[in-house]
């Protein structure tokens, strides 16, 4: 899966365009950071609820291509900014935690860890 | 051996800014050609421990000693001291306030991460007077 088919997936709106085509195999969704931080394992892409420059600060600590922003939330033009510098896609989707977790597993993403 | 150092002061007021030396370490280790693995366990070893020194103990100095096979790093600063260092390193435990909760950290994983990412790990700590982490990680060409 490429974060394009991450788009269509969730029907998602692109608010920052990183790499487009960059292969994602994994996904990890979360709104605390310190979680996403403890279990990595190669994730590709964050999905959260989570709006602060903490998001972006970790994805770029864990060198993740994508952060989905689920619930239909906008994130400010700080989060943008900090994305846009690093070289992190931003896509927001209508869809709540649960439902866009599901729809990507059920396109073919995996957790990445065997639990 | 030669080393590389780099300095960073590490504001407390501003929550929004931590991470940024991590960040720019980060960007150092890879210009320098270190491998993908050991500027990962750095960056979320050191992004922990930045995000503990602005909740805890408003800031301090970090600084990063880069040799070929290892990376050196000193967080102090001037907090509160931690009055059980054992209860501090155990899963799950958080003094964190609310509003850090809700910024998404506080989980009480900071410590536990920071020792499971870096290969060596020591606190010096003293209340009132404040706290000294100091932080190995290895780098395998």
């Amino acid at each position: 899966m490429i974060v394009k088919d991450i788009i269509d997936i969730l029907d998602g709106e692109i608010i920052c365009e990183g790499d487009l085509n960059q292969e994602i195999k994994t996904a990890c969704g979360s709104d605390m950071m310190s979680d996403v931080l403890a279990f990595v394992k190669d994730q590709s892409v964050l999905l959260t609820g989570l709006m602060n420059p903490q998001v972006v600060r970790t994805a770029e600590m864990m060198d993740m291509a994508c952060i989905v922003f689920v619930r239909g939330k906008m994130p400010d033009q700080s989060i943008i900014d900090l994305a846009e510098s690093r070289d992190i896609t931003l896509i927001k989707t209508r869809y709540r935690m649960f439902t866009a977790c599901g729809k990507l597993y059920a396109g073919g993403l995996s957790g990445g860890t065997a639990v | 051996m030669s080393s590389i150092h780099l300095h960073y002061d590490v504001s407390g007021e501003d929550f929004t800014r931590a991470g940024e030396a991590s960040g720019s370490v980060k960007k150092r280790l890879k210009a320098l050609g270190y491998n993908t693995d050991a500027i990962r366990r750095v960056a979320i070893a050191m992004y922990e421990a930045e995000i503990n020194m602005v909740i805890h103990a408003d800031g301090g100095f970090v600084d990063v000693d880069v040799y070929p096979d290892h990376v050196d790093i000193l967080l102090s600063d001037h907090g509160p001291g931690i009055p059980d260092v054992e209860k501090a390193m155990t899963e799950g435990f958080s003094t964190a306030p609310d509003n850090v909760r809700s910024l998404g950290f506080g989980a009480g994983m900071g410590l536990p991460n920071i020792k499971k990412y870096t290969d060596e790990m020591r606190i010096e700590t003293k209340i009132g007077v404040g706290t000294d982490l100091y932080l190995t990680v290895r780098v395998n060409q």
